[in-house]
């Protein structure tokens, strides 16, 4: 995102604490989920947002259905091995400041379904803020990883999300390869094989060590 | 065999015609009796073992005779056997009439070596589907299909995930656990 990288150039050895409390608390004020419904989770995000729960108390009603305009990503059901590149796509094309929401078991470990037709897990394409077990949780439990979400983006420094270098993004991204990771490559990059499809900003690289 | 037993027509008593699936086993077998390797009856249903160069030639007899009109193609699916069994592998034709209300089922069978069968895409467009399905799981070859793609599985996935030798969590690199 610009205000990052417009910050960290600008700014190279000023402390951001106070701007970085101001930021933080405008982008946990009114997060943005896109909608990703995959599964019967998706019935209870719905829930979420109905009048008995209402969302719309923690800023975070306003589901989008383009990722263009959306903050949070929430994850809800089984991600197959073919919905898995697009699940990826989805998530490059959200701009950042970005995070996800792996709601529910299947999200979360693949679930009951510990087959070849399943990710096991969500974390394995994209970097995950914050899991919730269930078999579907209850709107709840949704509503209590948004104020976990909230409390996380408090913590966070505007300086995390700076764009990559561009020598960094080059090789971290080889077209036509699975965008599939699983964290081994951006641990040890292996020079015989083609590396995943992984997006380059830092702070994609961060949470994933 | 016993008598064939008359239809049940209480439900659609407006439906005539309606024959019993052995009846039509049976009025298959008197005239194209080469088309028929085998009838088993069981439960009130008959299966009719088709040999694999016949069943496009069948299916369009069955469609368009007057007798019969099987003018819907309920399914198509495969069946694997096993490794150890031959033949290995089964393709199964649900054939349903809505004008008579009678239903068939075909079967085709298949051995390891030669997984090819001649495509009924001619006779119902929709089987086309159902054969790439047929085809993506079982690795059936419809020869003579207009598009012989994957439908479920992604493009580039290696085996086909229904045999009974698949790993339940598929090959290195998509296994992902």
């Amino acid at each position: 995102m610009g205000l990052e990288n417009v910050i960290a150039e600008a700014l190279p050895e000023i402390l951001t604490t106070r701007l970085d409390s101001l930021i933080n608390w405008a982008r946990k004020s009114s997060l943005w989920p896109a909608t990703f419904g995959l599964a019967c989770c998706a019935i209870e995000m719905m829930n979420v947002t109905s009048s008995r729960n209402d969302l719309a108390r923690f800023g975070a009603e306003v589901f989008r259905a383009s990722p263009r305009q959306a903050d949070v990503m929430i994850v809800s059901g089984r991600v197959s091995r073919k919905m898995a590149p697009v699940l990826r796509r989805i998530y490059d094309q959200m701009p950042e400041p970005k995070w996800v929401i792996s709601m529910g078991a299947c999200a979360t470990s693949g679930g009951v379904f510990d087959n070849y037709a399943i990710v096991q897990g969500v974390d394995k394409v994209v970097p995950v803020d914050v899991y919730i077990p269930g078999c579907p949780p209850r709107p709840e439990m949704l509503i209590h990883a948004v104020m976990m979400l909230q409390e996380k983006v408090m913590k966070e420094s505007v300086r995390d999300r700076r764009d990559a270098p561009d020598a960094e993004a080059r090789e971290a991204i080889t077209p036509g390869t699975l965008p599939i990771t699983d964290g081994s490559t951006l641990r040890e990059p292996r020079k015989d094989q083609p590396l995943p499809y992984t997006i380059a900003s830092t702070h994609e690289k961060r949470r994933s060590f | 065999m016993s008598e064939p037993q008359q239809p049940d027509n209480s439900i659609r008593p407006e439906v005539k015609d309606q024959q019993t699936p052995s009846q039509i086993a049976a009025a298959l077998q008197r005239q194209h009796p080469e088309w028929v390797s085998e009838v088993i009856e069981a439960l009130g249903e008959a299966t009719i073992i088709v040999p694999r160069e016949r069943i496009a030639e069948v299916c369009e007899w069955l469609k368009t005779s007057p007798d019969h009109e099987f003018n819907f193609l309920s399914d198509v699916c495969g069946f694997d056997r096993g490794p150890e069994e031959e033949p290995r592998f089964e393709v199964n034709y649900h054939l349903f009439s809505t004008t008579k209300h009678h239903r068939l089922r075909l079967k085709v069978l298949l051995n390891e070596e030669d997984v090819h069968v001649p495509t009924v895409t001619g006779v119902w467009r929709t089987a086309n589907w159902h054969e790439r399905e047929t085809y993506d799981l079982f690795g059936v070859i419809f020869d003579g299909h207009p598009d012989l793609r994957r439908i479920l599985l992604p493009d580039d996935w290696q085996g086909h995930a229904l045999r009974k030798d698949f790993p339940l969590r598929g090959y290195e690199p998509y296994s992902l656990t």
